[in-house]
This record gives C-alpha cells, sequence and structure tokens, in this order.
C-alpha cells in the first residue's frame, strides 16, 4: 500500500433522510469499521425530511477517503461533503459549571475569565457560575484551561457543527483553514 | 382500487416483481401470509428445514438464475437464524429480499414473544434494511427493496413486517417509479478513464486480467471473452469469479491466491499491468499485500467505489458495470490495435506456460485410497462439467475450486467471503428449483455437511434431485491441515471419526445413499448415484490426511508457496523451530 500519510482531523458535513434509525446506521459504521467518531452532532436541515450531521474524525488519507465512501454508500445518506477539502467555519458549544468558592477570588476570576472570552453566565448560584461559550476548539480549550484550578463541577460540549466558507474558491489544501491548525 | 390485507399486498408486490418462487418457515405472526400463499397457487414456497437453509437456498436460486432470492420467515427465532446467510450474501453480493414477521407495532420494544430487533441486528450484515410501519408504506418499500438488492453492488434487503401491517386493509397501489436520492448507483463508467486503461493494456508486455464474482453478477462473461480473444491477456479468476472465463482455455492460469495455481500467483507476482475487474482484493487473493504484485500498474473496474484503493493501490479505477465498462474497453482497443497495433504478447505467454508446466496441479494419485481430488476429477470427467456445482466450506471447497474446471458462469455456487459451513447443500436446493431438469451437485464434508443436514427432509419430501457428494476424511480437514502445519500436529477439536453412518441416514431421511471406500469404486459409485432418480448421497472415504497444495500460509507473500507438508518443528532443543523455508519456493 501506498506509505501512510499523516493523521489529520476532518470535518465531514452529512445530508441524511431524516428517518428513525439513521443515526445508528452512521453510528454503527464508524463502530463496525473501527473508524474514530471524536464528535458527532445532528439536527434538521432546513428541509425537515433532511437531517443535517456533522462528524470530526481523525484518520490518515486513505482512511478518510473509505469514511466518505462509506457513508456514501449508506442508502439514507444523501450528500457527504470532507470540509477539510476547502474553507469552512466550525464552532462548537460549552457550557462549563464551574466552582466560584474554592478561593476568595475566585467569583470575580470565573467573572473575569467569562468576560475575556465573551462567555455568558447563564446560571448562578451563592457557590457556583454556569458559563456558555461559543467558539472554534482552541478557544473552548484554552478556557476550560483557565477555568479548571477554580474546580470544574460539570461539563457538557455540543460537538462541533461546521459549515463551508462561501467565498470563490481559491483557497488550496496548504492554507490554513478556519477550526483546523495547519498540516 | 382494491382494498385487501397487508399479507394479500405483500404477494402481489411479489407478483408484480417476477417472483414465482420463495424459500421460507411460518410461524406466529406471518401465519396469515402463509394463509395467502395457500390460497394462491402462483407463488410456490420450499419449506427448509432451518431459516438458514432458505437463506441459503434463496441464495443459490439468485447466483444461479441472477434473480432476487426471497425468504419468509417468522419473528423472533425465525429472523435470528436468517443472519447468517444475510452476512453470507452481503460478503459475497449475492441479491436477496429477506422478509420477517414482526411483533405488532405497539407491542415493539415490550420483550413481546418471539420478538427481536432483526433490524438493529441486522443493519451491519444486508445492503439496507426496512421496518414496515404502516401498510400505506408497505408497497413503497417492498419495491424499494427489489430494486436496491439487484442494483448496483447486489445484496440482501430485510423487510421486517409487524403482524399488525399484515393483518391491516388497505387500498393497493404498486408505485411504478421510484426516488431514492440518497442512492444512484454509478453504472456508466468513466469514458476518460476507459480510455487511460486501453492504452495501459495496448501497451503492456506482461499484464494479467484479475477476475471475480463481479463478472458473473453483471453477466459479462461474454464481454470478458471477447476482450481475451483482442487482447490476449491471460486471464486469472477469483474463488467468486469461477465459470466467468472457461476453465480448459489455454489463456486460463487458474484461481490466485492462498489456493491457487503456481502460474496464476507467479503471473500476478511478475506483471507490469494488473486488470481486477469486479473483484476486491480480498486478503485470501493478495496474501501479505505489502508483496502482492510489486511491479504492476493497476487498473480497477468495480461498480463498488468502497471497494477502489480499500485493501490496495490503484493507478486507474473505473466505478461502474463490468459489462459497460468492458464493452467501451473493448471499443477503444480496438480503435488502438486498428491505429497503433497492440503489443505482442507471446514471450509473456511463453514464461506462463513454464510456470504452468513447473508446477500443474497435481496430487499423489493411489491405487487403494480414495484421493479427494480423483472424486473431484472423476466427477467433471464423468458429467463433462455440464452441471451446477455448489460447495460447503473447507479443503474439499479448495478441491473442487482447483479441479473442477468450471465452463460457464453460474454453475458454481460457494461461500467465498464469509466463509459459511453449511451453505452448498440448501444451495444446491435453491439451484435445483431454478433449474429442475439441471444436474446439480452439492459436494461438501462430513464436517459442513452437519451444519445443514436437516435439509435431508427437504430435498426427500419435495423429491428435489440434489446430488451429494460426501468427501468424508473424518477431520475437519482444513483445521487439522493448519494445526499440521502451524500447530505441531496437535489435532484440536478437528477429529470428527464419529459422525453418523451416512448412507444409513440418507435411508433414514427417504434420500439413496452408496458409500465408496477403495478408489477403484470411486467411478462405478458416481455413475451410480448420478444415474439414479430423485435426491441421492454419495459418500467417498477419502485419505484421512490429505492436504490442499499449493498453499500460501497466511500472512505470506503469494510467492512462497507450499507444495508438501512443511516438516515438523525438532522435538527439543531447536531454536529456529521448523525449517519452512525448505518447502517454500520463492522466487
Amino acid at each position: 500500500m501506498t506509505p501512510d500519510s499523516p493523521q489529520k482531523k476532518h470535518h465531514i458535513q452529512i445530508l441524511v433522510e431524516n428517518r428513525f434509525g439513521v443515526l445508528t446506521r452512521v453510528a454503527g459504521l464508524f463502530s463496525a469499521r473501527g473508524y474514530n467518531i471524536e464528535s458527532l452532532s445532528v439536527g434538521q436541515g432546513i428541509d425537515p425530511s433532511v437531517a443535517q450531521m456533522t462528524i470530526v474524525t481523525v484518520g490518515d488519507d486513505r482512511v478518510v477517503e473509505q469514511i466518505t465512501k462509506q457513508l456514501n454508500k449508506l442508502i439514507d445518506t444523501i450528500k457527504v461533503v470532507d470540509l477539510s477539502e476547502s474553507s469552512f467555519v466550525s464552532r462548537e458549544t460549552v457550557m462549563v459549571k464551574v466552582n466560584t468558592t474554592t478561593r476568595p477570588e475566585d467569583r470575580q476570576e470565573a467573572f473575569r475569565i467569562a468576560e475575556i472570552f465573551r462567555a455568558h453566565i447563564v446560571d448562578t448560584s451563592p457557590s457556583t457560575y454556569t458559563l456558555m461559550v461559543t467558539g472554534e476548539e482552541e478557544k473552548i480549550e484554552a478556557m476550560i484551561g483557565l477555568l479548571r484550578p477554580l474546580g470544574i463541577k460539570e461539563l457538557v460540549r455540543s460537538g462541533a457543527i461546521a459549515i463551508a466558507r462561501e467565498e470563490p474558491r481559491h483557497a488550496t489544501r496548504t492554507q490554513k483553514h478556519d477550526g483546523e491548525l495547519p498540516a | 382500487m382494491v382494498k385487501m390485507t397487508g399479507a394479500e399486498m405483500l404477494l402481489e408486490c411479489l407478483k408484480k416483481e417476477r417472483v414465482s418462487q420463495i424459500f421460507g418457515y411460518p410461524g406466529g405472526v406471518v401465519l396469515p401470509v402463509f394463509d395467502a400463499l395457500y390460497k394462491d397457487p402462483s407463488l410456490s414456497v420450499v419449506l427448509t428445514r432451518h431459516e438458514q437453509g432458505a437463506v441459503h437456498a434463496a441464495e443459490g436460486y439468485a447466483r444461479t438464475t441472477g434473480e432476487v432470492g426471497v425468504v419468509l420467515v417468522t419473528s423472533g427465532p425465525g429472523a435470528t437464524n436468517t443472519v447468517t446467510g444475510l452476512a453470507d450474501a452481503n460478503m459475497d453480493s449475492i441479491p436477496l429480499v429477506v422478509i420477517t414477521g414482526q411483533v405488532p407495532t405497539k407491542m415493539i420494544g415490550n420483550d413481546a414473544f418471539q420478538e427481536a430487533d432483526i433490524v438493529g441486528i441486522s443493519r451491519s450484515c444486508t445492503k439496507h434494511n426496512f421496518l414496515v410501519r404502516s401498510i400505506s408504506e408497505l408497497p413503497r418499500i417492498v419495491k424499494e427493496a427489489f430494486y436496491i438488492a439487484r442494483s448496483g453492488r447486489p445484496g440482501p434487503v430485510l423487510v421486517d413486517i409487524p403482524k399488525d401491517v399484515i393483518t391491516d386493509r388497505g387500498d393497493f397501489r404498486y408505485p411504478e417509479t421510484l426516488t431514492l436520492r440518497g442512492y444512484n448507483p454509478t453504472v456508466q463508467g468513466n469514458r476518460w478513464q476507459i480510455r487511460k486503461a486501453a492504452q495501459l493494456m495496448a501497451k503492456a508486455k506482461k499484464p494479467v486480467l484479475y477476475v471475480g464474482g463481479g463478472v458473473i453478477a453483471s453477466d459479462s462473461h461474454e464481454e470478458l471473452s471477447e476482450l481475451v480473444s483482442l487482447s490476449r491477456i491471460p486471464v486469472t479468476l477469483t474463488l467468486m469469479g469461477l465459470g466467468a472465463f472457461p476453465g480448459t482455455h489455454p489463456l486460463f492460469m487458474g484461481m490466485l491466491g492462498m489456493h491457487g495455481t503456481y502460474a496464476a500467483n507467479m503471473a500476478v507476482h511478475h506483471c507490469d499491468l494488473l486488470i481486477a475487474v469486479g473483484a476486491r482484493f480480498d486478503d485470501r487473493v493478495t496474501g501479505k499485500i505489502a508483496e502482492f504484485s510489486p511491479h504492476s500498474k493497476v487498473i480497477h473496474i468495480d461498480i463498488d467505489p468502497t471497494s477502489i484503493r480499500k485493501n490496495f493501490r490503484v493507478d486507474v479505477p473505473v466505478v461502474g458495470d463490468a459489462r459497460l465498462i468492458l464493452s467501451d474497453l473493448l471499443e477503444d482497443l480496438r480503435k488502438i490495435r486498428d491505429e497503433e497495433g497492440l503489443t505482442p504478447l507471446e514471450p509473456w505467454h511463453q514464461q506462463i506456460e513454464a510456470w504452468k508446466e513447473e508446477h500443474p496441479l497435481t496430487y499423489k494419485k493411489d491405487p487403494e485410497v480414495i484421493k479427494p481430488q480423483f472424486v473431484i476429477e472423476k466427477t467433471f470427467d464423468l458429467t463433462g462439467g455440464d452441471c451446477i456445482v455448489s460447495t460447503d466450506v473447507g479443503q474439499h471447497q479448495m478441491w473442487t475450486a482447483q479441479f473442477f474446471k468450471f465452463l460457464t458462469p453460474r454453475t458454481w455456487l460457494t461461500s467465498g467471503g464469509l466463509g459459511t459451513m453449511g451453505y452448498g447443500f440448501p444451495a444446491a436446493i435453491g439451484a435445483q428449483r431454478a433449474f429442475p431438469k439441471r444436474r446439480v451437485i452439492a459436494v461438501t464434508g462430513e464436517g459442513s455437511f452437519m451444519m445443514n443436514i436437516q435439509e435431508m427432509a427437504t430435498v426427500a419430501s419435495l423429491e428435489i434431485p440434489v446430488k451429494i457428494i460426501v468427501l468424508n476424511n473424518q477431520y475437519l480437514g482444513m483445521v487439522r491441515q493448519w494445526q499440521e502445519f502451524f500447530y505441531g500436529s496437535r489435532y484440536s477439536s478437528s477429529f470428527i471419526g464419529q459422525s453418523p453412518d451416512f448412507v444409513k441416514l440418507a435411508e433414514a431421511f427417504g434420500v439413496a445413499g452408496f458409500r465408496a471406500t477403495r478408489a477403484d469404486q470411486v467411478e462405478e459409485v458416481l455413475l451410480k448415484g448420478l444415474s439414479t432418480k430423485g435426491p441421492v448421497l454419495m459418500e467417498f472415504m477419502v485419505d484421512p490426511e490429505e492436504n490442499v497444495f499449493p498453499m500460501v500460509p497466511a500472512g505470506g507473500s503469494n510467492i512462497e508457496m507450499i507444495f508438501e507438508a512443511p516438516p515438523p518443528a525438532p522435538a527439543k532443543g531447536g531454536k529456529t523451530g521448523r525449517k519452512e523455508k525448505d518447502a517454500v519456493i520463492t522466487a
């Protein structure tokens, strides 16, 4: 076989029939063939008979080629796009419930971090704040890193959703894509 | 519009799909369907004695006719018993529609009596599956099921119908057209790629055609034969491809891979162009993938895009129907011949002939002991190859593949991808139902045969004249062979000398039985068995420790074929173990 190409993160957008059991078909395909799912998010599309999935997966070129082909082969998939082949926007939402009473300054500190990352405080109690932020993966990781010393009680991530950029297609594969480190 | 029950509607749908034969087994929730079948003489039902047998029989029917095989079973255990057959058909691209009953819609999920989530269970071993949730969607789903099963890369489709849908009444209208926006298989090959392939073929000095079951599924054996006449490119077939090209043709090199011929494996290794048609570079074909066909450019023609580059590099992929692609390829190649001429291949042919002579397919003959290969050769001689042959899985399967010369497509039934013991006999039943006048022979071993032996009751009761050849070596032969070679002859759980007396057993079922124990009885038993009316079992007590050669040890390179058992490992103190390389031919 050809020499193994490096492992890379890929954002794959899938349009599927909005029917029961389709999610299992997609998820089952990944588990049956030993592919990774880093995150998966599903929702209804513009047309209510279509559901939109964004899957983030990691693999070398050969594996990702197989993933997209195998997804296409499912009868219920309408369209499969590997967004990582061109320019795209990816965002994820995270909600973090953080302790604010470990140290006296923590309540102020949590508030400051929320401001810096433009997070919303969506819930509060005398001893906690719940922060919600939307952004690229790096931003979310950075915020979680800063909140960790305060003591994270609970953390929920939505999984990435992604969309192709609408622009003249002069972007090449080696350019830095939004939401992805340069290869 | 006509009001009818779901059961009646199902039968009308089947007739619209030109179905005349069903293989099945009744049970609770499908009783209304069997009741409707009772009243409808246009659909014939073969009652097998196990649901697995029904699926394999439908596979045999589908493979020999090219039509979709149809199975009807009940919910729960009836449905779960089809799983092995579904997986088998899925691997070997056999078009099936398997209809399972399901508990009433309202009871699904309640662990009702004979409930199984067969749609969940069969998801990964079918091409697609459906749960019918109301009678209004029944006709559309049946139409889609047949379309999906037979189009593109064929495969099994399961339709699960709850009891209340079966008994409900509704208006019947069979849709004329269907739209599946997520399913649109490519059939026409890319012309530019085909032209590139033709140019490579015209220039190659050492090309090989590596042909698989796709050529049979797409009925493109005539195009293949024309292509060979024009290009003079030698052919090797996969296990699933046997029959796609005549086994007696001078440009046929035999099967390739683990038990392939020396000539075929050497040719594939040394070729400068490998043209794969309807084949998928299975591990039993390639051996050690890193050393497979190392000097070649690769053209890969297949209808399934996932087959391309799944296991092996490809230079010119052509996705589409093999028949259409091969005829386009012929056109391009003729043009090149007329304008520039084709590269002469005589030196390559001579090299292949030399390989054929160096190590032909052979075995040690014995005047006393019955050699299993001898039985297969004799069967070919006596029938002239004019029959349909099925096999189970193991040594007898490889000997049949090697020593029976298949002349025409759709006459060879074997479980290639999944390797399902118990496949062959029921598959022969399906073939015999499709072709009542033709001679159908099931070659099996005493191990595999036991896995679906209950179907003897099926052939006896319906007088299905399948001829069964049991090569009895008292071992699970292929397991024993591996244990002999690679596990120090420790025959763990592979000796099955306590098999029943198959001749008496056949008679108990109402099947004629004959046995040969010496080499000089083989012809007599075959003549007697093949000329006896009705179903017949012929048991041959063969050499218990005969091995299949050549053999590429698993994970080895295809040119490291062995032609005799490797010497046993030294008893003690030997650091290097057995001297495998002594028996290994390395090119």
